[in-house]
């Protein structure tokens, strides 16, 4: 028995259901009790979906138990099939479903639908969303693939690839899907489906001609490529294109096993990023330490920007997604750091305490963490948020993608002019972080509050774990307000540590700046 | 029959309304009891409560109410795992430890509530024993309750039904000579709760206690001289429990809207032998300020026809409302559950020709709606997006429930509930 209060990931038939969502026409039948079917608004709310998920719940209820819920999945099987006409079905269980015992995989072979049902078992008390959505894609694919027709293809045929595992409710899916799509065309290679988002069942019978598959998401697709590949010796993609190194290694990659000239579709590489990194004002990103937490796919994608594209520092990175714990622990030693495997956010939120990085890129949790500490925070993966679905096209992929990375992790910090000034002026009378905006009026400038320092209530908790037996004199007290307030809270803790080491009870200005050199990079 | 309870008069049970009610039993697209977690934590301020139940708890709670904004919730889930379900691990002593843990983290809690769901239901692990037993091993520090809010039992508000019930039987005992006293049951927002206290005060009705209070310590008493007027229509349960207590219901519209309100405080009144003109003189101001902000939205929704999806059970005093106060009409009122007694007074205010249904097959019910295309469809956060794509105007019946909208000061606040959704259409140029 686990205390949770936040989860990272939904349970395992949410994971299915962002699978037949994403699809066209398929149904999913849910022998589920009826408080499941909130998850319908994850889709139309969070997404903002037209339609609602193709779910039907059986809805059975407690009186139900000691009838025959059997026949109520039954009756919701042939009702569902009747009134939404899919193409082809999944059927399963949710949590409590599970724990009845009415096997709607044994069940769904009596139904003598005219459509392809396909059971998908997901154990609700061992596995979760993603492997769930992996587990699904999986099924549908290993049930409906077969069916396709072999198709020969010609000698001087372009090569044709499949893209796997963009789903709904995915992290910039439908984004990422466009660019991809784009590049991959401009390389010279069809696409010969995409799914599961907007695939129809009949791409599925497709699948198998094409001549190999990219993967964007394994944590999604993995193991239906795996089968792919043993069945159909289909090779897959192992580069995740996120970033500008990552998205010329995909096109390496891809030029690879398609057998293509990597070097002539190199020159077509065309991102802002490596400009924009190059230009004097990021001069300011120079060490910024960073912090990632997040899926495996984006966490490892990320550090690489962050570090070898933006010349951020990584201290620190980790995942919820256990199944790609492994990969996520040999990407953190190119950084010198050691993976956090965890689905506790209260010990990613220690470990953000314990480092006080600059920015952190995470999740909508991380977010909140970092907003607590007042650190800069860019969203960077799953779970997603509305704010996930923005207006505007904004992938995460591709080179166009790279271009969003960059605005994405430097939005949140202050700009490197704005930096520099602040840091030239910041004993200015006016010119402080307690003087208000000057668009404000001076009813709002805060001249009078300089000496009683506004409460910045995050930073002073943090503080006071290894405040207790470290006095602050006046006079390093004032000498720390005139520290800009962004870093101020670094300061405090990088001192009051310099002091425990050192042993020292009080900090002086000395100690300040002793602490100040001792830690400068 | 006491001395004291002499003194007040019991109005006439009201005639139950005899309309034809559509019953449907099919797909229901609803919460479940869980989600009074929601509100009824905010509202006892010293209190956690823990699901014991699976992932798909913890996710709907996050999920259906944005739980991130907490720092840290006074709610959790004690997620089952493979090795309590298989036997591996002794679940009571898995709970046990979870128990210990959190009240060892958050020495600030004082009632803990088990709260179960689906899986602990059907795998009937008994949580009242649970409860019982923890209660021994952290008296006096942590009085540990339980009930279910599990969606095979409850539907929504229900869960809030259960919490309360779960409460009665610790509310201390009110002595049989004590003065009679007036009881408010269900929870209503702070603001809303001292506004009400300060009519009764104003009223001369006294003493006047809420259940639940905002502390553990603070439940009120019960007795033969408890006098009760519900405040949320979704309390079929806790009313049982409290008149086995001897507490007796005072029946009654529901404080929503100025008519609705005023029916309310002059059901308190009359029991308790406030004269009319008391009763004018102290309600007249705030009965006409309602009055006032409810007319602004007047023009905006005269004539309007509304589709309710059953969701809380506030349905049908909100229809009443609605048709009432603003001059709507109703195409369809449908409400999870019927409670005839309780709905008495309100349907009996409703016209006969509004179509009432219980229950739900949500497919079909999609197509009564799209069949009557009303002005307005209330209706859970899994529909309104796709009904919008489909033209229809909607709104979220679950900001009925978090939002405070009974009494006076908020009548006006509910009508412009209804109002904005239209208002925004008649914005759009896009």
């Amino acid at each position: 028995m686990q205390l949770t209060i936040w989860t990272y990931e939904g349970p395992p038939h949410v994971g299915a259901m962002r699978i037949a969502t994403a699809m066209t026409d398929m149904h999913y039948l849910l022998h589920a009790p009826q408080g499941d079917t909130y998850a319908d608004l994850l889709f139309t709310m969070i997404e903002r979906r037209k339609k609602r998920p193709p779910v039907t719940y059986t809805t059975f209820q407690a009186r139900d138990l000691g009838g025959d819920t059997a026949q109520l999945f039954m009756d919701a099987a042939r009702q569902a099939d009747e009134e939404f006409q899919p193409a082809a079905m999944i059927v399963g269980a949710s949590c409590t479903g599970e724990l009845i015992q009415d096997d709607p995989g044994g069940l769904s072979k009596t139904l003598g639908l005219e459509i392809p049902v396909i059971p998908v078992e997901l154990p609700s008390y061992s596995k979760k969303e993603n492997w769930g959505a992996a587990e699904t894609f999986y099924q549908i694919v290993r049930t409906l693939a077969p069916y396709g027709e072999e198709k020969d293809r010609s000698e001087n045929a372009a090569p044709t690839c499949n893209i796997l595992g963009p789903t709904a409710l995915g992290f910039r899916h439908r984004d990422d899907v466009t660019e991809i799509v784009k590049l991959l065309e401009s390389l010279g290679i069809c696409v010969n489906v995409v799914a599961p988002l907007d695939a129809e069942t009949r791409d599925i019978l497709a699948l198998r001609h094409a001549d190999f598959n990219v993967v964007l998401y394994p944590e999604i697709a993995g193991t239906a490529a795996q089968w792919l590949k043993r069945t159909f010796r289909q090779p897959f993609t192992k580069t995740v294109p996120i970033g500008v190194g990552a998205t010329k290694d995909f096109i390496r990659e891809v030029a690879d096993i398609a057998g293509l000239d990597a070097d002539v579709l190199l020159s077509k590489a065309d991102s802002r990023l490596p400009w924009y990194s190059r230009s004097i004002d990021s001069t300011y990103l120079t060490g910024k330490r960073v912090y990632l937490f997040g899926d495996a796919t984006h966490v490892i994608a990320m550090a690489r920007v962050a570090e070898k594209e933006m010349g951020f520092k990584v201290v620190g990175m980790g995942t919820y997604t256990r199944e790609f714990a492994r990969d996520v622990r040999d990407a953190a030693k190119l950084y010198d750091v050691e993976a956090l495997i965890t689905d506790d956010y209260l010990e990613v939120e220690d470990q953000i305490q314990a480092l006080q990085p600059e920015l952190v890129l995470g999740t909508q949790m991380e977010r909140h963490i970092a907003k607590r500490l007042g650190i800069p925070c860019a969203v960077i993966s799953a779970p997603v948020h509305v704010q996930d679905y923005p207006a505007r096209y904004s992938p995460q992929m591709g080179f166009e993608g790279a271009n969003v990375l960059f605005d994405t992790l430097v939005h949140p910090l202050t700009m490197g002019l704005d930096e520099h000034l602040l840091n030239m002026f910041r004993d200015d009378f006016e010119f402080n972080d307690a003087a208000g905006p000057s668009h404000l009026g001076h009813a709002a400038a805060g001249s009078q509050k300089t000496a009683e320092e506004p409460a910045q209530p995050e930073l002073a908790g943090a503080a006071d774990v290894q405040a207790d037996d470290v006095v602050w004199l006046a006079d390093a007290e004032q000498e720390l307000k005139k520290i800009p307030f962004f870093v101020r809270g670094k300061a405090r803790r990088n001192t009051e540590k310099f002091a425990a080491d050192n042993g020292l009870a009080e900090i002086s200005m000395e100690t300040l700046y002793e602490a100040k050199s001792h830690f400068s990079r | 029959m006491t001395l004291v309870r002499e003194k007040v008069r019991l109005p006439e049970v009201a005639r139950c309304d005899d309309r034809p009610v559509l019953r449907q039993r099919g797909q229901h697209e609803v919460f479940c009891g869980l989600t009074g977690i929601m509100w009824l934590h905010r509202k006892i301020q010293d209190a956690f409560f823990l699901i014991v139940g699976s992932r798909t708890c913890a996710h709907l709670m996050q999920s259906a109410a944005g739980v991130m904004i907490f720092a840290e919730p006074r709610f959790g889930t004690a997620i089952m795992e493979e090795r309590d379900l298989a036997g591996l691990a002794d679940m009571n002593d898995e709970l046990d430890s979870v128990v210990d843990k959190l009240l060892q983290r958050r020495p600030d809690i004082r009632l803990l509530f088990l709260v179960g769901s689906c899986p602990s239901e059907v795998i009937k692990l008994d949580l009242s024993r649970a409860a019982q037993r923890l209660s021994l091993k952290h008296n006096p520090d942590v009085r540990i309750l339980n009930y279910s809010g599990s969606g095979i039992e409850t539907t929504f508000t229900q869960g809030e039904d259960a919490c309360l019930a779960a409460l009665v039987p610790t509310l201390p005992p009110e002595p049989d000579n004590a003065p009679a006293s007036l009881l408010v049951v269900g929870a209503l927002a702070d603001v809303v709760e001292d506004q009400f206290a300060r009519l009764f005060d104003q009223l001369g009705i006294g003493p006047v206690r809420f259940l639940p209070a905002r502390l553990a310590d603070d439940m009120p008493s019960v007795g033969s001289n408890t006098i009760m007027l519900l405040a949320q229509p979704f309390l079929t349960q806790t009313l049982q429990a409290l008149e086995d207590r001897g507490a007796t219901l005072l029946q009654a519209p529901f404080p929503l809207g100025a008519n609705g309100t005023t029916a309310w405080l002059r059901a308190a009144a009359d029991a308790f032998g406030v004269d009319a003109d008391t009763f004018d003189a102290v309600t007249k101001a705030p009965r006409e300020r309602a009055s006032r902000a409810v007319a602004l939205h007047h023009e905006q929704l005269a004539g309007k026809a509304v589709f309710f999806f059953p969701d809380s059970q506030l349905e049908i005093p909100l229809a009443r409302f609605l048709l009432e106060e603003l001059g709507m009409t109703a195409s369809e009122v449908g409400t999870p559950y019927l409670d005839k007694r309780l709905m008495a007074p309100e349907l009996n205010a409703l016209p006969s020709d509004v179509a009432v249904s219980e229950g739900q097959d949500v497919d079909k019910q999609l197509a009564r709606c799209r069949a009557a295309r009303p002005d307005i469809t209330v209706c859970g956060l899994g529909l309104a997006n796709p009904l919008e794509v489909e033209g229809m105007t909607t709104k979220w019946s679950i900001e009925l429930v978090f939002t405070p909208i009974q009494g006076y000061e908020q009548a006006g606040d509910l009508a412009e509930l209804f109002a904005r959704p239209l208002n925004r259409k008649t914005r759009l140029e896009v």
